[in-house]
């Protein structure tokens, strides 16, 4: 009888212990960050460019400025046909041609991101014959599509279908029932989705590679290389220069922050919608 | 009677609704046609070829494929005492209350590092470490390798793998719980005899999701694994994994073959997480309608 619990008592003391150390690798990784990073985020780190190598100071406004970019025209691709196809799914529910897009979503969802920048190069690197922003943003769209695609289709769902009722009886026509009256009340649900969904793709390295590139100078033309973050984080990592490393770690300070950033939006966003759903 | 703009609006939906198979369909086609040559100049031996020369336009993927395989199963080894853990503990001891959406928001900060700070923090403070171990073992102290890289993809892969598990443990009813605590059982017996019984189903589809992500896994692995195309000895050696092949290698390709090869790696990588994804998906949606 003692036995058992004592069993019980040891097991549930090895599964604290475990479920402990199993979140001590990120605060492990975010004190190093900080304690490495911080010391060099100023205003000069933020708005300056990268120096050539040997000089000390410089800084990462390329980079912060074209992960915007960059984000923001993937998000200008993917949010309408995502949202749309969303839409598709919830109102036609079943079908043959139905089921196919559900298996292309799941298809897209489990691409890896290196073979997404694979397909940007070969659609548009290499027949334009240039490292370009916009072919990144392309790959990055296609990740972000299916988040965009689910989260809608799922918030449209639980949309109580007497409410279209309601709006058809007053007569007022399909496209406006889904515009004015459906997507509406179901808004909560796709702005997390893509909240979460640009969180996804803000931190992605592997389809920028060979498509986006990288570049030390502001550069706003999308049709030629581009820096980010997690690129620059990337090179100057695997450079041998400590104050390009020191740089790294100050804009790995910089990308954590954005994307926690991001995360906490999503958050605010589902909470405070909900309430008043 | 549909108004004009009510067929407008349905041909846009439906117009996404097809580009998102464009998309998906041409992705499939153009790693297919683009990895044709490599294909046709090995044949079979891209795949069971373990001699990756590109000098003497020699390639067979088996190192990478094994390098995959080893540093995934690792590290979901390594992993899954901890996911199924903190999964346990969040489904069945906390299921409410601060501490666990503490908890839950720590889960999911994991997942949203990115993984090149992973990669980075792995190879700055990982790699002195395994080396240190390393020479105190006596085996070459490479630091980077397998080994090293199934660590720092265990600790990217938890997250998954513990939500799901989480998920898949609350919905076992409480009704079976409560008939075990009836009979007299502790709380770990009715985890063990009941719960975990009940939800195992779904951890497999957690953990082979977990799987899927691993192997496509690209950034921190590239960073950490010391790049080295052959079949690796042992934990400890460098090695390759199909990602990290390609990320290493895609923007030095001269040749057109080595370009194609490179693209046959990709297309194969993606077959495997496709059809891993597609399993875990499938489990997951047949436990839903139970």
């Amino acid at each position: 009888m003692k036995k058992r619990l004592v069993i019980d008592k040891v097991l549930f003391s090895l599964i604290i212990l475990f479920s402990f150390i199993t979140i001590m690798p990120l605060f492990l990784i975010l004190v190093y960050i900080i304690k490495e990073g911080i010391g060099i985020v100023n205003w000069n780190f933020l708005t300056g460019l990268p120096k050539p190598v040997g000089e000390s100071g410089g800084g990462i406004f390329n980079a912060i400025l074209g992960t915007a970019i960059i984000c923001l025209m993937a998000f200008f691709m993917a949010v309408p046909i995502g949202v749309g196809a969303g839409i598709y799914l919830s109102e036609k529910k079943e079908g043959r041609f139905v089921e196919l897009v559900r298996i292309c979503i799941d298809i897209l969802q489990s691409a890896p991101s290196i073979v997404l920048g694979i397909i940007a190069y070969l659609w548009l690197v290499k027949p334009m014959k240039a490292f370009s922003a916009f072919s990144g943003s392309v790959a990055l769209a296609i990740m972000m599509l299916p988040v965009v695609v689910y989260n809608t289709e799922e918030s449209l769902k639980i949309i109580p279908y007497s409410l279209r009722e309601a709006a058809f009886a007053l007569g007022v026509p399909y496209y406006k029932v889904i515009l004015k009256v459906v997507i509406p009340s179901g808004l909560s649900g796709i702005i997390t989705g893509i909240l979460i969904g640009i969180s996804r793709i803000a931190g992605e390295t592997a389809p920028l590679l060979f498509t986006a590139f990288g570049s030390p100078h502001v550069n706003l033309n999308p049709l030629k290389p581009m820096a980010s973050l997690p690129l620059l984080i990337f090179n100057y990592a695997l450079s041998p220069y400590p104050e390009w490393i020191k740089q790294a770690w100050g804009a790995s300070v910089i990308l954590c922050f954005m994307i926690f950033l991001l995360n906490l939006l999503s958050r605010i966003g589902t909470k405070r919608w909900k309430v008043t759903l | 009677m549909e108004g004009i703009k009510d067929r407008i609006f349905r041909f846009l939906i439906f117009l996404c609704a097809s580009t998102v198979i464009l998309i998906a369909a041409g992705m499939c086609i153009t790693l297919f046609i683009n990895s044709l040559p490599v294909l046709k100049h090995m044949g079979v031996s891209f795949i069971l070829s373990s001699d990756w020369d590109p000098v003497n336009n020699k390639f067979g993927i088996l190192p990478f494929l094994v390098g995959t395989l080893i540093t995934s199963f690792l590290s979901l080894l390594i992993s899954l005492p901890f996911s199924i853990s903190t999964a346990i503990l969040l489904g069945e001891y906390l299921r409410k209350g601060r501490m666990a959406i503490f908890l839950q928001n720590i889960i999911d900060l994991m997942a949203g590092i990115p993984s090149v700070i992973y990669g980075f923090w792995g190879l700055l403070v990982l790699v002195p470490i395994v080396q240190k171990v390393e020479i105190k073992l006596n085996i070459i102290p490479y630091g980077v390798g397998i080994f090293t890289a199934s660590i720092v993809l265990a600790t990217m892969v938890i997250p998954y793998t513990a939500s799901i598990a989480r998920e898949v443990i609350s919905l076992v009813p409480d009704d079976l719980r409560e008939a075990g605590y009836a009979l007299g059982a502790t709380r770990w017996e009715v985890i063990r005899c009941i719960v975990i019984p009940h939800a195992k189903t779904g951890i497999f589809a957690g953990v082979l999701l977990a799987f899927g992500r691993a192997i496509g896994e690209t950034m921190a692995v590239t960073m950490i694994i010391g790049n080295r195309n052959q079949i690796p000895k042992s934990i400890f050696a460098p090695a390759n994994t199909m990602a990290s092949a390609i990320a290493n290698q895609f923007t030095e390709a001269t040749s057109d073959i080595y370009v194609s090869a490179l693209i046959g790696v990709g297309l194969v990588l993606f077959m495997v997480t496709v059809i891993i994804n597609y399993a875990g998906r499938y489990i997951i949606k047949r436990l839903e309608i139970k």
